[in-house]
């Protein structure tokens, strides 16, 4: 590495690359993963074992070592992204590696397992490491697709903003309302005192919200026969409507980036956990 | 009435008043002279009430008169009473109109027809006859004024004061000071900081603009004025204001031409020169000496030292020194030679070509606040990468700079009487070269404040200035092989131009031929496709353009506009075709430069015809980030949000990385087709926030970063200069518990900014102090690896990029996915 004073290094550091993880060095880990894939693949069907492909042949407790090593070091990702250390590391590069090798880990463990399948602990350690590979697959997916939706909902808006401006339309509504009837008057109450930000796990997935008051108060205000005050109150709820649109859209883009961690991250503890048990269990019985 | 006074006192200010005073103690014949009905115009001139300082305070008073801070009334009445006392001859409403005469015989005409005979003249007129007047469209419209007698008397106006000076900031203060005149005050400054005024009145004017009561305009110019509103010239652009009443404060010139009616010299042209004096104040017209304001020190203690010296040097005490003396002396003790104050004085006005139109006073002046040093050959001056934000001038002896950092032996010589470290003072960026004596040196090193306030008094310094940073850019720009003799002509021939922000300055299909430089802000190259501007490719600082018209004879190819208020420098393009054809190898690339762009111009409009959408998003992409303001960074971060899932690590690893303080806000800011500008520093090539630091803790380091020091007193006006709104005043928080007892333990807030609720509670409990101080990103200066936002971004959507590297096409067009 050349010296901090030089002005190489110095440009060096700060033109980082545009590129997404997925891409990352010229799919530099997709192409590490893919000879892994090839390697084990093929040498399966080259591997003459007796009596069969499994767990336990010498073939097997190679593709086992590997696989257990890959699965404790793919969790150590969790605990490099939060250990912000000094050096020349890169969470892109992490990520990148994460991804690849760790779907390279369905054929390493498949073909460890020699396609015995059944009932016991070691299938459950396999059937575990599958749950995490496909709640990762699904990570990628949403990773990839979602972002810009994010990007795009938000309209430069910050959390704090959007809050604010149902904040603002919330104290405009409470002045515009109070020449309206009593019915009307409720509805409007109702739609103003129900919280907004307490949705059940589904709503906030799906983004709908079938009892939501502000809808329900815009149809005590038909359109046609209403007066001044209530078109200005019935154009105030469609504005409110529209600012929980964006909020609700973005809690579901929030939530369907983060859902899939709530699988990934407790069946990797399980999985770890299983794979000790595995281990153990396998050496305990010789 | 004696026939003939052995002195006459031209002005009663304060020099003049001290002269009589000391004249009426020594019991010399004399008559003070004064133009209106009392003593002390100037300072009777002054608001109600003000405050007058007794700058600087290392000088000693020495004068018959008491003066010390305080109250305009106070002083006034306590000179009153004195010259009473001392029976001082004081003749009031007598306005001089001509003196003509030799020494020991002059005859002064008065407005009226009365004449008096002296044998010596002191003239102490001051200044304040002249002020500089507005040069603006509708500068002779009624409501603009050049003094404020009360500033108690406006009510309920917009009042816009212009100038930077201690007049100006104290008029401004005056107008605002009680809320219920309902003025709205503000006040322009052409600069970014307030060089010229004192420091005390800066830090109230702060004060002021913090509580909201003065609107400050930095870097801003009046336009034109114009009935109930005034036009000015703002960084990014024209704005309109409302002006009800305009008060103008932009200096005085000396009243040159009575002056040189009687006979004396001035020491230049130029409007701001001084007359030439001699150490004893004499001028070349022998007999007649010239005191005060008028001399070039415009501070009331100088003036007063100088009215007792003036007396003592016409009673024959040639043996006197001036007050500042002993100061003087002391900073010259440690330089060889053996010489007195005045000879040292007279080597580094002669020798230092920047100083060499300064009176013999302003030399003292900027002596006190400069330090000077000898050394032996080969001693090193400087280290490459020190901090250090001062200018040096070489007065005697040379030195070399060691361009090349890995070879100390390749080295460029700078001779006696120039200057280097310049760079330091404009930028504030770290010394860029080692630099040594190359025998024995004495130099002269300007502290910033003292190099700025020079540059802004004394125009002839800062031609000087600009001419030597042209010379060195031009030949920096243009490589190796040139000579400073090659570039003369073209120095010679330099102007430097203002451009405001989106001004063009070469339009698309003109037929000009002149060559341009940036020496500050940056550049934009647009071409005129099928009605819409495209938006070509940008220019930072020390580009230079327009050289294709002037090598090929061709019409301008494209439009070059500002991308923010920038200043370049224009030379004529058949001087540098001269250069060219003197250097074959410059010519050779220039035609490199030239084709290179030409490909640029060639590609984009190729484009427009098969991706005609893929060039508009470029086009306006690009435009998005200027308008944000990457035409005045040097490194700024952009997050792509076609990849940010919002995960905030960006953010913590910041906090993690600094003290547990995150500074940047990844989701403020703007965003164009997905491209986010953050809350976050851009280091900006000049930065705003440097401005006005009282403790000059704002530095920039060697990889180009502005960094904040430890020595931040909190003040916060960085926060307020910084247009981006980056910096943040907070005090340090307490140290968390680590991570991996977080993660096992749930001990403390766990990775990123703690919360305010725990930062505050806990260092309360630790008993930490919780002075806020100004945080801002310092790109992870020291820290292997660079700026934690990038390392610690999963998925690639943060990157950190040099404008001029991003704003390409093939960046800027490039899809991630």
């Amino acid at each position: 590495m050349a010296s901090k004073s030089d002005f190489a290094y110095a440009e060096q550091r700060r033109d980082t690359d545009h590129e997404s993880f997925l891409s990352h060095k010229r799919m530099r880990w997709l192409k590490v993963s893919v000879a892994i894939c090839l390697i084990v693949i093929v040498s399966y069907f080259l591997v003459d074992v007796e009596p069969r492909h499994n767990g336990g042949t010498w073939y097997g407790y190679t593709l086992g070592t590997i696989g257990a090593g890959l699965i404790i070091w793919l969790s150590i990702l969790g605990i490099r992204k939060r250990n912000i250390s000094e050096g020349r590391w890169s969470l892109k590069a992490w990520t990148s590696a994460h991804v690849y090798l760790g779907l390279a880990l369905i054929v390493i463990g498949t073909m460890h397992t020699g396609f015995q399948l059944g009932w016991n602990v070691h299938t459950l350690a396999w059937a575990l490491m599958m749950l995490v590979i496909i709640s990762g697959i699904y990570g990628i997916s949403v990773y990839a697709a979602l972002p810009r939706a994010l990007s795009t909902n938000k309209r430069e808006m910050t959390r704090a903003q959007m809050v604010e401006a149902l904040a603002a339309i919330d104290r405009q509504l409470e002045t515009a309302a109070q020449p309206l009837d009593r019915k009307e008057s409720d509805a409007v109450i109702a739609a103003l005192d129900q919280d907004v930000f307490r949705a059940g796990f589904l709503a906030r997935l799906t983004g709908k919200y079938p009892r939501c008051a502000t809808k329900r108060a815009l149809r005590a205000f038909p359109d046609g026969s209403i007066n001044k005050a209530e078109e200005k109150v019935s154009s105030l709820l469609n504005r409110r409507t529209s600012q929980l649109g964006q909020i609700r859209r973005h809690m579901r883009y929030k939530a369907l980036l983060e859902v899939w961690l709530f699988i990934h991250i407790p069946a990797t503890i399980a999985l770890i956990a299983a794979l000790i048990a595995h281990i153990v269990s396998v050496f305990y019985y010789w | 009435m004696p026939d003939k006074y052995r002195v006459a006192i031209v002005g009663s200010g304060p020099a003049g008043l001290s002269a009589a005073a000391h004249a009426a103690a020594q019991g010399l014949s004399h008559i003070l002279i004064e133009k209106t009905d009392h003593l002390s115009d100037t300072i009777f001139k002054y608001q109600k009430g003000k405050h007058v300082m007794a700058t600087p305070s290392n000088l000693v008073l020495r004068s018959d008169l008491d003066f010390d801070a305080g109250k305009r009334e106070f002083i006034l009445d306590t000179w009153d009473r004195q010259i009473e006392e001392h029976k001082v001859n004081v003749r009031l409403n007598a306005e001089v109109t001509a003196i003509t005469g030799e020494t020991g015989n002059f005859t002064i005409e008065m407005k009226g027809g009365d004449t008096i005979q002296a044998e010596a003249v002191v003239m102490a007129i001051g200044t304040q006859g002249n002020p500089n007047k507005l040069r603006t469209p509708g500068a002779d419209m009624p409501h603009i004024q050049y003094q404020l007698d009360d500033p108690g008397e406006y009510f309920d106006e917009h009042i816009t004061v212009v100038g930077s000076g201690d007049a100006g900031i104290e008029n401004a203060l005056g107008l605002a000071a009680d809320p219920k005149q309902n003025n709205t005050v503000s006040i322009l400054n052409r600069r970014a900081e307030f060089a010229r005024a004192k420091a005390a009145n800066v830090a109230l004017l702060e004060e002021a603009e913090r509580d909201g009561r003065i609107n400050v305009c930095r870097e801003t110019n009046p336009l034109e004025v114009r009935e109930k509103e005034i036009v000015l010239e703002t960084r990014d652009g024209q704005v309109t204001i409302p002006c009800d009443r305009i008060i103008a404060r932009t200096g005085s010139q000396p009243p040159r031409g009575f002056v040189e009616g009687c006979g004396i010299e001035f020491t230049s042209e130029e409007r701001s020169a001084f007359p030439k004096l001699t150490p004893s104040f004499e001028t070349t017209k022998n007999g007649i000496h010239v005191i005060g304001a008028l001399a070039g020190y415009p501070l009331i203690k100088h003036c007063m030292n100088q009215g007792y010296d003036v007396i003592e040097f016409l009673m024959g005490n040639d043996e006197l020194k001036p007050a500042d003396e002993p100061i003087l002396a002391e900073k010259f003790a440690a330089l060889p030679g053996n010489r007195s104050v005045d000879e040292w004085l007279e080597v580094f006005r002669n020798n230092i070509v920047i100083l060499r139109e300064l009176s013999p006073l302003q030399m003292r002046e900027l002596m006190l606040d400069s330090d000077v040093a000898a050394f032996d050959e080969g001693d090193v001056i400087f280290v490459r990468n020190d901090p250090g934000s001062s200018m040096f001038a070489i007065a005697e002896g040379s030195v070399l700079v060691e361009v090349n950092p890995d070879d100390p032996s390749v080295t460029v010589p700078i001779g006696e009487g120039s200057i280097f470290g310049e760079v330091g003072l404009i930028s504030g960026r770290r010394r860029g070269s080692t630099i040594r004596a190359a025998e024995t040196t004495v130099t002269m090193e300007l502290s910033r404040n003292a190099a700025l306030k020079l540059l802004a008094t004394a125009p002839s310094a800062n031609r000087a200035v600009n001419r030597i940073t042209i010379e060195r850019q031009l030949l920096q720009m243009f490589g190796s092989g040139l000579t400073p003799d090659d570039v003369s002509e073209l120095v010679e021939a330099a102007e430097l131009v203002q451009v405001p922000a989106g001004k063009n300055v070469i339009d698309e299909g003109a037929d000009d031929k002149d060559i341009f430089v940036i020496q500050q802000g940056s550049m934009i190259v647009e071409k005129n496709i099928g009605g819409n501007p495209i938006f070509l490719s940008y220019l930072p600082a020390g580009s230079y353009f327009g050289e294709m018209a002037v090598i090929d004879g061709s019409k301008r190819t494209a439009t070059v506009k500002a991308a923010i208020k920038s200043e370049v420098v224009r030379f004529p393009g058949d001087a540098f075709m001269r250069l060219l054809d003197r250097n074959p190898k410059l010519r050779e690339r220039a035609l490199t430069d030239m084709a290179s762009r030409r490909k640029v111009n060639a590609f984009v409009e190729e484009r427009k015809e098969s991706f005609s959408s893929a060039v508009d998003m470029y086009s306006s992409t690009a435009k998005f980030l200027v308008d944000n303001g990457l035409g005045e960074a040097t490194d700024v971060l952009l997050i792509d949000e076609s990849l940010c899932v919002g995960c905030d690590n960006c953010e913590k690893a910041c906090a993690d990385s600094h003290e547990g303080l995150s500074r940047l806000d990844r989701e403020a800011g703007r965003t164009y087709a997905h491209l986010h500008v953050p809350t976050s520093c851009r280091h900006c090539e000049h930065p705003h926030c440097m401005a006005d630091c009282p403790p000059n803790a704002i530095k920039r380091g060697p990889d180009g970063e502005v960094f904040i020091d430890e020595t931040c007193i909190g003040c916060g006006n960085c926060q307020r200069n910084c247009p981006y709104g980056v910096i943040r005043m907070d005090p340090k928080p307490p140290k968390k518990p680590s991570l991996l007892s977080w993660l096992f333990f749930g001990a403390g807030p766990g990775p990123g900014e703690a919360s305010y609720d725990w930062r505050k509670k806990t260092a309360e409990k630790k008993g930490l102090e919780q002075a806020k101080l100004a945080i801002k990103c310092d790109m992870c200066a020291g820290i292997d690896g660079g700026p934690a936002c990038v390392r610690a971004c999963p998925t690639g959507a943060a990157i950190r990029v040099a404008p001029e590297k991003f704003l390409t096409f093939t960046k800027l067009a490039e899809d991630v996915d």
